[in-house]
């Protein structure tokens, strides 16, 4: 049985259907990115993974627990997937280290100090340890967004989605962030990425994903994807045509 | 509760209310408009008037935003006789609606106008606009745009604080009701149906000022028109 | 001409703005209350609860608060009670400013940003989880300057109360200027009094809203 298993879903807003009816399967330790062109429908995708969106066909399951759209079976899915998004979305008025507490505390009610050592130790792994006590208006865009993994590590998930999670940084500070992601790969971690950078889908991922227009267009590893693209799509979208 | 509700004495007094909301219909209009030019005059000198004027505007409006409309009404009415100014009922009554609009509607329009890019005001200049016609066109205009939900909110207010003005015996809506309530010894039924009169009325306002924003904004209409 | 000097009326007009200061705080802390109460209900789950809430912030707010003074005077007294002027005048000004309230702060979480929702679901909080530690927190900071600028309409609002009989400064307005004949000088003493109580609470609104404004821009 596969980690994460993506059948048939299908998704529509209102007359526009953006996800035409979806299948991957996603082994545990898979790295995997998703490409595509803006609207090919990567980033809803991810977000029906997290229920944030609801899936109007199809099925979704995370190491056995299904997608269902009440709050019970959405808790027990999402403390299993963490997410990390473009815009950061770390809670302003609350440390880095108050941060990684809270959802410790309030959703796993994880006490106190051990969701403090928790953090202190997650915002390290993330090289940040020296940032406990800054709020995010005091750190950069790249500092924030490795808070915000260290936040979703910290619920100790056994797959992570990041969706374009370096798009909204300065081109000098997406590297410190993908370093942290590279890390986690090879340690082991299932990750699931819509992401623009190219060389690091090569380097890093197991498997590529292409979608166009609503559809996994084409599947493979990076080799295979990159190097030889089949469709006329795809060869256009690596700017080969 | 051993109360009987009675709403008999509409049939017989239902031209006094009639009449009391004329009057408060007429006090809108007249305060609205006034009002609202007052506070584009008051918006104008402090943005661009001479130094000297623009502490008495900012005097005026923070004096008229920090007391009670009721105790301005009764300083016009009451007061401004023992300077030798005298006026009826509803000339007070109009007289300190339009103040009391105007200073609200100088901060309104000021808010809009601050928001308006300092860019703006020396593309009408280099265009060879005089001060008075890059104010109108290129600064009042958009400001005006941009603020005219909020301008139609205190108008709303107005028109509903427009309720104190019986306290001077002007003859508006409310002054209405305390006739007919002092008559029938039907308060609650005469109040409550006073009461709704003003929803109704709040309501055709609103509308009405949505239309008006469409009429001298066509190109703001059309966009929300279409959403 | 009267036997009045200045003082007797300043300090006869002072005493009663206690009252005007004492309604003022009452309604402002009631209807913060109730105002608290339908804000949670406005922004629930619920179908009925917001709609209900809507209605009230619509006849609230687009009804005279002095019509609302009286049906609550004379509402009251429907249940036979004999209703006194300050009771009357307590409820409908705390049903007034909750109206008013509520709308504001419904605002202020509104203006929440929607991946502070996403991320907070995204690490499994409930709704009330979500709004205890970090819709409300955030909302609460930026609701601080308008919240305090409604104050100021509290207690301009106290003033109409007078015409319902409970006497604070307004009613001791027109009770001294009955006896002086001098409502000139009365009432630009009451005017002032207004404006000390309320351009302090007007200024900082202000001030706050600035600070507000440049905090936002560091981020």
């Amino acid at each position: 049985m596969s980690l994460i298993e993506i059948t048939e879903v299908k998704k529509r807003f209102g007359d526009n259907e953006v996800l035409k009816g979806i299948n991957i399967d996603v082994e545990p330790g898979e790295v995997i990115a998703i490409i595509g062109k803006s609207g090919s429908g990567k980033s809803t995708l991810l977000r029906c993974i997290n229920g944030l969106e609801t899936i109007d066909d199809g099925s979704i399951s995370v190491a056995g627990a299904q997608l269902l759209p009440d709050e019970i079976h959405l808790k027990a899915l999402r403390l299993k997937v963490g997410m990390i998004f473009q815009q950061f979305n770390l809670f302003p008025h609350l440390t880095a280290g108050r941060n990684v507490m809270l959802s410790q505390m309030v959703v796993k009610k994880t006490p106190r100090g051990e969701a403090e050592a928790m953090a202190k130790k997650m915002l390290e792994r993330v090289g940040l340890g020296h940032k406990f006590d800054a709020y995010p208006d005091e750190l950069s865009g790249g500092q924030q967004q490795r808070v915000a993994i260290a936040r979703a590590l910290a619920m100790q998930p056994i797959a992570l989605l990041c969706d374009e999670i370096t798009s909204a940084l300065d081109p000098e500070l997406v590297n410190e962030v993908l370093a942290v992601v590279k890390e986690l790969a090879s340690e082991g971690m299932t990750l699931l990425m819509v992401t623009h950078e190219m060389r690091f889908a090569r380097d890093v991922c197991s498997r590529v994903v292409f979608m166009h227009q609503g559809r996994v267009h084409e599947i493979g590893p990076p080799g295979e994807v990159f190097a030889e693209p089949r469709t006329p799509e795809l060869k256009q979208f690596l700017g080969m045509l | 509760m051993h109360y009987t509700f009675d709403f008999g004495w509409l049939l017989e007094y239902w031209p006094v209310l009639l009449k009391g909301i004329g009057i408060t219909v007429e006090l809108t209009l007249v305060g609205g408009v006034l009002g609202v030019s007052l506070g584009v005059a008051c918006a104008w000198a402090r943005a661009l008037g001479p130094g000297w004027l623009r502490p008495i505007v900012t005097a005026y409006v923070e004096m008229i935003r920090n007391t009670p409309f009721l105790i301005q009404l009764f300083f016009i009415f009451f007061g401004l006789p023992a300077l030798g100014i005298r006026m009826n009922e509803l000339e007070a009554a109009n007289l300190a609606m339009v103040i009391n609009l105007g200073a609200y509607g100088c901060e309104i329009i000021r808010a809009g106008i601050q928001a308006t890019p300092k860019g703006q005001f020396e593309a009408g200049a280099s265009l060879g606009m005089s001060r008075i016609q890059t104010f109108w066109h290129v600064i009042l205009i958009p400001a005006l745009q941009r603020i005219w939900p909020a301008l139609s909110s205190q108008i709303v207010i107005v028109m509903l604080g427009s309720a104190a003005v019986s306290q001077i015996a002007a003859e508006d809506l409310t002054f209405a009701a305390n006739f007919i309530q002092s008559r029938t010894f039907r308060a609650f039924e005469a109040y409550f149906v006073t009461t709704l009169i003003y929803l109704a009325l709040a309501v055709l306002l609103r509308q009405l000022l949505r239309g008006v924003g469409w009429t001298i904004f066509p190109r703001r209409g059309a966009a929300s028109r279409a959403r | 001409m009267s036997d009045f000097t200045t003082w007797d009326i300043l300090r006869n007009l002072l005493l009663a703005a206690r009252w005007t200061v004492v309604l003022s705080v009452v309604s402002f802390v009631g209807g913060a209350i109730v105002g608290a109460l339908l804000l949670f209900m406005r922004i629930g789950k619920g179908r009925a609860g917001p709609a209900f809430v809507k209605a009230y912030v619509e006849i609230f707010q687009g009804t005279p608060l002095l019509m609302q003074l009286f049906l609550a005077f004379f509402g009251l007294g429907l249940f036979g009670i004999d209703v006194p002027a300050w009771l009357a005048a307590g409820v409908a000004l705390i049903l007034w400013s909750a109206a008013f309230l509520t709308e504001i702060w419904r605002g202020c979480v509104e203006a929440i940003a929607r991946g502070q929702w996403e991320a907070s679901s995204s690490l499994g909080m409930g709704y009330v989880q979500q709004m205890r530690y970090v819709i409300l927190p955030q909302a609460l900071r930026i609701a601080v300057p308008p919240t305090v600028g409604f104050s100021v309409q509290v207690v301009k609002g106290t003033a109409l109360t007078s015409i319902i009989g409970f006497v604070e400064l307004s009613k001791a307005g027109t009770i001294v200027t009955n006896a002086t004949f001098e409502p000139f000088k009365v009432y630009g003493i009451v005017a002032l009094i207004y404006f000390c109580l309320c351009w302090p609470l007007s200024k900082s609104s202000q001030i706050l809203e600035r600070k507000l404004n440049v905090a936002h821009r560091n981020h």
